[in-house]
Parts: C-alpha cells; sequence; structure tokens
C-alpha cells in the first residue's frame, strides 16, 4: 500500500467525490480521475494479473498504450472486459473488476506458472500441444482455453445502443497537445472546416501532465485558452473522447467516439458509442510519441511504470505509487521526472542513467549515476522495496517504492502506416519514422519526432496551414506562442540490460521476455513477422505499442542485424480496440435483418397462420386447426385444395415490370427458351441461365400488350434475377430500348387452385373466365370487385385448374377477405408453403432445392427448351461438352419401399449392396414431402442416369442421421402426368 | 471501412451502397457472330489477378441502382474515373465494330498496369 494522493495539486475537481468499486471493495476519486489515477489514489498498487505467469502487475502507462491495467467494467449486459483503467473515467456506481486471477487477485493460483516458467519459452504452445490429436479437443483446448483468463463476456443482450456516424471537413488533426492545438488553430483561421480529435476525456494532451509554460501562462491553462478560442469558431469541431481507430483510402477516416462510457446509466436516447466516419481533405497526424519502457529485470513489477507516466500520475491526477522513487533512464525524460516528483514531494533516491556519456542535466540536486543499469526489482504484490543496480562492479541495491524508467521515445506513427506504408528507422532519431506516402496525411510535433515545446508549437502551425493550403485554402502566418524549452539530446537506445538477473519483459501482456526472441532467431524465426507469431510479441490487445520497438532492437542485437533491415510488423486499423456494439452500430436485430411481410400477412395471421421465415420474408406456412401439427394441417390444405379450392399467398414471388419497343427483343435475350412470339395475353414459363450455361432461375412472364411484360422470379433469386437485367440492359445491351422496374412489393399475389377456383374467382372478377376465353396459360389485366384493377394469369404451380391473382398490394388483404368470402359455399381454405410444396413435388415441379447452381437444363429435363435459333444469356457455354454428359445427375422421382418411412432432402442414393462414398455415390435428394394423394414420403432427387432408370431400386442413406432406407426410382410426376387437372 | 465512389448519377457514396462484379475489361462476344467456344470461355472463366489500373463493374445497389465502370488502382485504391456500364458498353462496341476483324485485343486495364512503388521521403 505505498501509492497515494497528494494533498495539493493536479487538475482533478477534488470537491467532487465519486464512489466506485473495485473487485467488491467501494473506494472513492475525484472528478477528472482515470480507474487507474483512483486506485493509486486509494493504495491500490496492484491492478491485473500477467496472461502467461499470472505476474502481479500495476500500471506501466497513462495512456491507450496500457497493457497491464486491463479490467472488466460494468455488470450485466453492460459488461465489458479488457478495459483499459489508463483510460476508463471514473463515475457514481462504477464497478470495475480484475482479470485473468483465480480465485483473487491476491491469491492467484496460475502464479504457479511462474515457477514453472522454463517451459513456457517462446514457441511453447507449438511445442507441447502437438500429440497425439485426439488430445486437442479433449484436454489442450480447455486447459488453454481457462489460462486464457483475459476477461469474461458477458451472456446477456447489451441493453445500449450505439450508432454510426458520418463527418466531413477540410482538415483532421488527430491530437490536442501543443502540437494538435496549434495545428487546428492555423488552419481554422484559414477558414478551413476543422475536426479536433482526441481520445482522452479533456484535451490538451501533454499540456495537461508536464509543468511546462507557454506565453507566461502553465501549459494547461494555455492549453483551455487556445480550446476557448476554437470552440468559439463555427468552422471548428472539438471532439473529446473520440479516438481515431484508422486511416483509409481517400481520406476516410475512423473513429470511435465514447459518448457515455463515462456515466453510470446511460441516457437510452444517446448512443453510447459512435463509431464516426470522417471524410477530411488533410490530416494533421499530431499524435505524439510513446515512451518506451527499458527491458530489464523485473520490469513488470508494481512500482515501475514509465518516466512520462509517472509524471503525468502527479501533474494531472496527483498522485504517486511510493513516496520514494528511482530513475532509470537513457533519455532526458527521466530526468524531468525526478525534477517533478521531488517538487511534488517524493523522495527521489537516484538517477540510473545508462549512458556512460550521459549529458549534464539539471536534476534539482538527485544524484545521477552514470554508465549503470537496473538488473532486478525488488519487491511483492502491493508495494516495491528495492532496485538492484549494476554499475560494473558488481551489484547494489538501493531502496525505493517507485522506479521511472525511460528509454527514448517512438512516434504514433500508426495513422501514417494504415494503408501499407511501412515506417522506417532513422538512424539520428533513433526512432521509427512516418511513413510520407500519403500527401494528405501529414505527421507533426513529435509524431514527427520534434521534440521540444517550442518547436512542436511551431511545426503544429505550420502543418496545419500545409494541410489548410492542401485543402485549397489560403493561409496567413500564425504567430507562435513562446515557451521555455528544456535540453533535449537524443541518445542511443538500450534495448535490454543483459546484465538482469529477473526477468525482463518486452510484452507485458503476453508475458514476452527478453529471452524469447533470440531463442526464435534461433529456431529459425527471425523474420520480424514469424517471430512476432512465434513468441506472441506484440500480438496482445495493446498490439506491442510499448515493446515492439524494444522487441526489434532485441532481434537485430541477436541475428547482427540493424533495425532497418528487421523492420516493424504490419501496422493495421484499429489504433485501439472497437467493441462489437460500435462496429454493429445501429444494425441490430430488425435493423440488422429487417422483416419482410407479405401484404397478406395480416389476411394470414387472422387465421391462424404459422410464418416461417424464407429469406427475410416470413411466409405463411400451414394453417393449424384444432391443434394439428404442421403435417396433419398441410395434408389437409391439401386434400381439400385438390377437391375443392384453395388459396395461397405467393406475393414474395419476384416481379419485374418490363416495357419498351425492344421489351419483347430483350426478354428473349434473358430466357433461354422462344419468346419472340409470345401473344399479347399469354404467359409462358421461361428458363433464364448463367452466362456459364448452368441454370439461373426460372419464372413465368406474361405479355399483357404489345411491349409490356410483367416478369416474376423466384423469390429467393428476385434480387439477384432483378440486378442480373439491369446488368443485361445497361452493360451489354445499352442500345436496347427498354425499361425495367422491379414491383414486388407493388403487387400482392395469391394463386386460386382447385377444381372450384373458376367458380369463386367468377364471383370477384370482370373478364369470361371459360376455358375458351381464357385458357391455360392466359394472362390479362382485368378489375377486381367492380374497380379494382388486377392482373389475372392463369397458371398452376400445384397442377389444378388454377390462377394467380395480383392486385395493388393495399387491396391485398380485401380482396384476399373478398375470394375467401366468395368460395365459402365452394369450400375453399387457406394453403400455406408446406401444402404448396407438397403439391409442386407431386406435379415433379423444379425450386432453388434442384436448380442450384449446379445443374443444366438437360438435367432437369428441360434440355428441349434451350432454343438454336437465338442468343441468349448462357446460350453458347450451355453447349460446351460434358454439359450434356449422359453420365450427370438427372431429375427422378424417388418413392420410399415403405410409404410411410420419412427421408429427408440432402440424403444421397447409392447402388443396393454399395456402401456409400465418394465413388459409389449416385446422386442425392433435393427435395421431399409427404403427399397427401400417393400416402407416401415421396421426394424429388438428382441421380446419374436417372431417366433410363425409373423402375429400379436404390438405397437412400442419410449420413447425419445414419438412416439407410430403400426406394423406388421413378418419374418425378407423381400426379396426374397428363396435365388434365390444370387445363380443365 | 472504405473509399468512396463517386456516381455519376448521385455523386459520392461509401462503397457500402455497391456491389461488385468484377472486371469490366471483358467484352460480351457476340454468339451468332464470330463467338467461339474459346472466345467464350475466356469472357467467362479467364481473369487477371491485375495489380495497378483495373476497370470494373460496380452497381450502386443502395443508389440509382445503375451499373458503372469504376477504373480505379487496385494498390492504392485511386479511383481514376467512374462511368455508366452503358456508356461504356457503347463506346466499347463502337471500336469492337471497327477493329472486328484484328486479334483480340489486350484489354485497356492490362495495359494501363503499372505498378505503384511504395517509396518513402527520409525526414
Ligand atoms: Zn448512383
Amino acid at each position: 500500500m505505498t501509492s497515494f494522493r497528494f494533498d495539493t495539486g493536479g487538475l482533478i475537481d477534488r470537491s467532487s467525490v465519486i464512489d466506485f468499486s473495485f473487485d467488491g471493495r467501494t473506494l472513492t476519486g475525484h472528478g477528472g480521475d482515470t480507474l487507474a489515477s483512483a486506485l493509486l489514489a486509494n493504495g491500490q498498487l496492484l491492478m491485473g494479473r500477467s496472461f502467461k505467469y499470472h505476474r502481479p502487475r500495476s500500471v506501466i502507462t497513462a495512456g491507450a498504450a496500457e497493457p497491464n491495467a486491463l479490467m472488466e467494467i460494468g455488470e450485466g449486459g453492460r459488461l465489458e472486459p479488457n478495459t483499459r483503467a489508463t483510460m476508463q473515467e471514473i463515475y457514481d456506481g462504477l464497478v470495475a473488476k480484475s482479470q485473468n486471477r483465480w480465485p483473487t487477485l491476491d491469491r492467484d493460483f496460475g502464479a504457479i506458472n511462474s515457477i514453472a516458467s522454463s517451459l513456457f519459452v517462446a514457441g511453447f504452445y507449438y511445442k507441447t500441444f502437438m500429440w497425439p490429436k485426439k488430445f486437442w479437443e479433449a484436454i489442450y483446448e480447455p486447459i488453454i482455453r481457462r489460462a486464457a483468463g483475459l476477461g469474461h463476456l458477458s451472456h446477456e443482450d447489451d441493453p445500449d445502443r450505439y450508432e454510426k456516424a458520418y463527418a466531413h471537413c477540410d482538415v483532421l488533426v488527430v491530437g490536442s497537445g501543443p502540437t494538435g492545438l496549434m495545428a487546428a488553430l492555423s488552419a481554422a483561421r484559414s477558414g478551413a472546416s476543422v475536426i479536433l480529435a482526441d481520445e482522452h476525456a479533456s484535451c490538451g494532451g501533454s499540456l495537461l501532465r508536464e509543468r511546462e509554460e507557454i506565453a507566461g501562462q502553465p501549459g494547461h491553462e494555455w492549453a483551455a485558452g487556445t480550446l476557448a478560442e476554437l470552440a468559439a469558431m463555427s468552422n471548428v469541431t472539438i471532439m473529446a473522447r473520440t479516438t481515431v481507430i484508422g486511416a483509409y483510402d481517400q481520406g476516410v477516416f475512423g473513429a470511435l467516439e465514447r459518448v457515455q462510457k463515462h456515466v453510470a446509466v446511460p441516457d437510452h436516447d444517446v448512443p453510447v458509442e459512435k463509431l464516426w466516419r470522417i471524410v477530411a481533405k488533410a490530416c494533421v497526424m499530431a499524435t505524439g510519441a510513446e515512451e518506451r519502457p527499458i527491458v530489464f529485470g523485473g520490469n513488470d513489477r508494481p512500482g515501475v511504470m514509465t518516466a512520462s507516466a509517472m509524471r503525468a500520475y502527479a501533474n494531472q491526477y496527483a498522485v504517486a505509487a511510493g513516496r520514494s522513487a528511482c530513475v532509470f533512464t537513457a533519455s532526458d525524460s527521466g530526468y524531468r521526472t525526478a525534477r517533478d516528483m521531488k517538487a511534488h514531494g517524493v523522495h527521489v533516491e537516484a538517477i540510473i542513467d545508462a549512458r556512460s556519456d550521459a549529458p549534464e542535466i539539471d536534476t534539482d540536486g538527485v544524484p545521477v549515476l552514470t554508465g549503470a543499469v537496473v538488473t532486478n526489482v525488488d519487491g511483492g504484490k502491493h508495494a516495491m522495496k528495492a532496485i538492484e543496480i549494476d554499475r560494473g562492479s558488481g551489484h547494489e541495491t538501493i531502496p525505493c517504492q517507485s522506479l521511472a524508467m525511460s528509454g527514448g521515445w517512438s512516434p504514433v506513427v500508426h495513422l501514417a502506416c494504415h494503408q501499407g506504408a511501412r515506417p522506417s528507422w532513422d538512424e539520428d532519431a533513433y526512432c521509427f519514422m512516418p511513413p510520407l506516402n500519403n500527401p494528405a496525411i501529414i505527421p507533426a510535433g513529435s509524431a514527427n519526432a520534434v521534440w521540444s515545446l517550442s518547436k512542436c508549437l511551431a511545426d503544429g502551425a505550420a502543418r496545419g496551414e500545409q494541410a489548410a493550403k492542401l485543402a485549397g485554402f489560403k493561409t496567413r502566418k500564425t504567430p507562435v506562442p513562446k515557451a521555455k524549452d528544456e535540453t533535449s539530446h537524443t541518445s542511443a537506445p538500450v534495448w535490454w540490460v543483459k546484465q538482469s538477473t529477473g526477468k525482463p519483459f518486452v510484452d507485458y501482456q503476453n508475458d514476452v521476455t527478453a529471452k524469447d526472441l533470440p531463442l526464435a532467431a534461433r529456431e529459425g524465426y527471425d523474420h520480424i513477422e514469424l517471430a512476432k507469431r512465434y513468441t506472441t510479441s506484440g500480438m496482445a490487445t495493446d498490439q506491442g505499442k510499448l515493446g515492439n520497438v524494444n522487441a526489434i532492437g532485441i532481434l537485430a542485437d541477436a541475428t547482427g542485424k540493424d533495425m532497418h533491415e528487421i523492420g516493424t510488423t504490419t501496422f493495421r486499423p484499429f489504433y485501439t480496440p472497437v467493441s462489437f456494439g460500435a462496429l454493429g452500430g445501429q444494425h441490430v436485430d430488425a435493423h440488422f435483418r429487417p422483416v419482410r411481410m407479405s401484404p397478406l400477412h395480416n389476411w394470414a395471421a387472422d387465421l391462424g397462420a404459422e410464418f416461417v421465415e424464407t429469406g427475410l420474408w416470413y411466409r405463411s406456412s400451414w394453417f393449424p386447426r384444432d391443434g394439428d401439427d404442421w403435417l396433419a394441417a398441410m395434408t389437409r390444405e391439401v386434400l381439400n385444395t385438390r377437391a375443392h379450392v384453395g388459396l395461397c399467398d405467393v406475393s414474395t414471388l419476384g416481379k419485374i415490370d418490363i416495357k419498351g419497343k425492344d421489351a419483347t427483343e430483350f426478354i428473349n435475350r434473358l430466357y433461354s427458351n422462344a419468346f419472340a412470339k409470345l401473344p399479347v395475353g399469354k404467359a409462358r414459363y421461361g428458363l433464364m441461365l448463367r452466362e456459364d450455361g448452368f441454370v439461373g432461375d426460372d419464372g413465368t412472364t406474361s405479355r399483357l400488350s404489345e411491349n409490356h411484360y410483367f416478369m416474376t422470379t423466384t423469390t429467393g433469386h428476385a434480387a439477384e434475377t432483378m440486378r442480373d437485367i439491369e446488368f443485361a440492359h445497361q452493360a451489354l445491351w445499352p442500345e436496347l430500348d427498354v425499361q425495367y422496374a422491379s414491383v414486388t412489393d407493388q403487387w400482392a399475389q395469391m394463386a386460386i387452385a382447385g377444381p372450384k377456383a373458376r367458380d369463386v374467382l367468377a364471383k370477384i372478377v370482370d373478364t369470361d373466365l371459360s376455358n375458351d376465353a381464357f385458357g391455360f396459360l392466359a394472362a390479362k389485366q382485368v378489375r377486381v370487385l367492380g374497380s379494382i384493377p388486377a392482373m389475372l394469369f392463369r397458371i398452376s404451380f400445384s397442377g389444378e385448374l388454377a390462377y394467380e391473382l395480383a392486385v395493388p398490394a393495399g387491396y391485398g388483404e380485401a380482396v384476399a377477405n373478398a375470394i375467401m368470402h366468395a368460395g365459402e359455399p365452394y369450400g375453399i381454405g387457406p394453403y400455406g408453403l408446406e401444402a404448396l410444396s407438397a403439391m409442386r413435388i407431386e406435379k415433379g415441379f423444379v425450386t432453388h432445392n434442384e436448380i442450384n447452381g449446379r445443374v443444366t437444363a438437360g438435367d432437369v429435363g428441360m434440355g428441349r427448351m434451350l432454343s438454336k435459333k437465338k442468343d441468349y444469356i448462357g446460350r453458347m457455354m450451355s453447349e460446351r461438352d460434358g454439359l450434356d454428359d449422359p453420365d450427370r445427375e438427372q431429375l427422378v422421382g424417388v418413392k420410399p419401399l415403405n410409404p410411410a418411412n420419412r427421408f429427408r432432402a440432402g440424403s444421397h442414393l447409392v447402388n443396393l449392396g454399395d456402401k456409400p462414398s465418394l465413388k459409389t455415390d449416385q446422386g442425392y435428394v433435393s427435395s421431399v414431402a409427404y403427399s397427401p394423394m400417393l400416402e407416401s414420403w415421396v421426394g424429388l432427387a438428382m441421380l446419374k442416369h436417372g431417366r433410363e432408370r425409373h423402375g429400379q431400386k436404390v438405397m437412400l442413406w442419410d449420413g447425419l442421421r445414419d438412416v439407410y432406407m430403400e426406394a423406388e426410382v421413378c418419374d418425378p410426376v407423381f400426379f396426374d402426368p397428363a396435365q388434365e387437372k390444370a387445363h380443365g | 471501412m472504405a473509399y468512396l465512389i463517386n456516381c455519376p448519377y448521385c455523386g459520392p457514396r461509401t462503397t457500402d451502397e455497391f456491389y461488385i462484379k468484377g472486371d469490366a475489361s471483358k467484352q460480351r462476344p457476340d454468339t451468332i457472330g464470330d463467338g467461339t467456344l474459346d472466345t467464350w470461355h475466356d469472357y467467362v472463366h479467364i481473369r487477371e489477378n491485375v495489380r495497378g489500373r483495373m476497370a470494373e463493374h460496380w452497381h450502386h445497389t443502395g443508389g440509382c441502382r445503375q451499373w458503372l465502370v469504376v477504373e480505379r488502382d487496385t494498390v492504392s485504391h485511386e479511383i481514376y474515373a467512374v462511368t455508366p456500364a452503358s456508356t461504356w458498353a457503347t463506346s466499347r462496341k463502337g471500336s469492337s465494330t471497327a477493329a472486328r476483324k484484328k486479334p483480340a485485343r489486350k484489354t485497356a486495364a492490362r495495359k494501363a498496369t503499372g505498378r505503384k512503388t511504395g517509396g518513402r521521403a527520409k525526414t
């Protein structure tokens, strides 16, 4: 319990007291605290356990790169794992839990892994969990899964709303530190519209965290003034709590705004997170730089953190990890930390500077040990006790409660790299520089290795002007305020301390040590991308923001290559993790998968229909009566329709209205069978091929007048067929004078089928329905109920005397009700999709169960329909050798020897006596129904040489259910093969 | 998250609204005229894996429902031109009629294929 809050100072609001809980304990913090700073203020240094060794961990950073202090935040459906305590603002009632520990953070059994750590070397998973194969599922995977703690998911629905949003601007400024503020100011003064985004709750960046002055004011006050000036400009939008997570083509940037992640109960009218797409003409990347840790023994112990993080906790949040501190540095940053901590009253024991030629820097009286390194850290879960150092003359111990480390700085280059370019190592600045491939992404300030405050202010102003110019604005020089600079030296980095006696960690979250990388190189995984995956360095949720550059340095050392040769791994969006909620946005439930309801939905629902989802549609499936099941209901519906008359909703069919001088020619090129001579007033079945010669879709098309056609497609392929038709006209034959529109939703369509269909319809339709006047395949625009415009077709998908009647969607329900009323004396009943399917299978009509993309017209017995007299989609390729191979599977009917034996679509067919295998396979069952007319289960199947095999017996094999069943092959038309009923 | 397509009818719209069909360099052979199984095989099945400039058919499904030819760079994703597919088809029909007896022409996309290098200037 060494961490504590200073009595004074910081940018927190001490007047506001906030209660929150951590692992069940109620703690308090202040407004302006992050969870991390509030925990430190409460003496809670221990914040988590590491992934592999379950080592006790505390914060290393005060920002987005934090690898250790990951928490579960919230409860129930709001629970969110792997939240960085350094980024989470506290609020009243916040519930936080530590992760990756069992049973408690304090007493964790997994820590035993640390003792057995020699087993957990690089490539451990690859080397250990190899064999026997069956151990994978039963033993290895459960062990790995339980060990892979990293938080839990809630299995409850997330009650909150998320949203996707768009924004457009001339200049996007990412980061609101001194560079970003000046860039926003200079761009905005040119008149450009500016969005200034910052991932933190408060803008100001390093100015909130350092004790620096600008224009004679404390930095944070200057920042507040500048932000106020920006906020007052109508062309500036300031977006705090917004992380720009990715840079994409054409100036598109992704950004995640955490709108309500800092409140106890979100307002349901406002999203909790917004995923922005920001389109900008230019972007100033003022993303700053990440301080590199040093890799030395015990560098993960609670109490060790980066030098800049220690300053941030002290200056912004008025907290410290301990009453005393040491600094281990290879850069000037450590000196600044020593001075700041001393100013806050923390006793600074010594600065250990790894550089033997360390420059003379003001230490405010703190002793400096040059050419020295830290080799181990002595401490427990809750407190650091001492550090072990080496000055070249054996180990010495310095007692202290905290340790700041600084291995130099790495520009945050991610956004400049997201489009594929890689950063390159700069020998003078000792860091990876952002690539400049995209002139519209302009790195500025420390993101471009500009280190001092005054230079960052000037660079920000200049880059802001550059961006505004690029966006087409005239700029004037923005005056740059004065700042007092400290000396800044660049020095060769110290990648790792070879004399370490404790474990030196490179990747904290995945527990990768300095020894793992040379091992990976020795075992052949010396390419940085391979080493990353072999050691898992850089593969955790922080994606190696802290450790990657050290890893590259260590690998360079181990392989004798230079930094540039090793290079970095690929930078991919997102910069920081994005919740699935935000990615889904408002597209959840019915907004993700909208429900399409037929205009006759209510008609069917009123009659008690059960509905089934087909694609997005809800279709009436059967109409139960007296609690009968689907089979009984379907049987009743079929028998009633075939004996009397039935009404079925077929509104889901795709409907396309086609008009124009060349409509006939166009339709003739779409269908494989002849359409050129279809008379006005007639419908025809049409088969569409794909350009590769296989069957694409089918339907009927009716010629309503000379240049006016009404086409129907299958329900499932309606959208695709419409798109294909648009393509055929626009991209293939634009010279044709033809217009088309999808009218699927404009018409309610119903089938009236059965021997009494004519009698029923005659009561509501104003036209002569006699066979002479309106014979089989007639089509006509008519009026129903006196005045409602309608289309009537004499087509039959049931094999009965049948009509399809289309009326404007809004009239659908009324017309269906009228038909039911008119049909009452004739025994009319509704029938659903189940009965429709059973009747079409009885008739051997194909659907997409059969025309599944792999069958030809010949396969389904329609080879003779293919016209030889015209060009049409798929004509040439349908004539390829092989597509009429007699060995192909052909459409047949199958009946089990025992009619009561139900079998399933998907079953395979083999010859009697053969064992099912790829080699012996003879085909498969495509559709199955119970046939009320045959009182037998029947199916359609695709069978090799099928048409020659009617009457033969085959074995049906259902591999999923392990069912073998003998069946007889037959003609696919089970019922009324002479088509007498339909023509009646 | 991807780029914007400047639809000639609707203006700049996100790719979410579009459906992509692919290579637009191929021209449908004339079945009745000079189409042979070989030219059809090429039209239906053979596609270049273009690195660089490529013309593709895109459909503005969530907008005007027009088929467009988008000429873009498959490496940098830069979009050079967006043309209505009908205009594209009409102009090519004209040129192919003129060049009917010439051997199969190389596609515009293939000719224009240029490799963009990802060099960076040192700062
Ligand atoms: Zn459009």
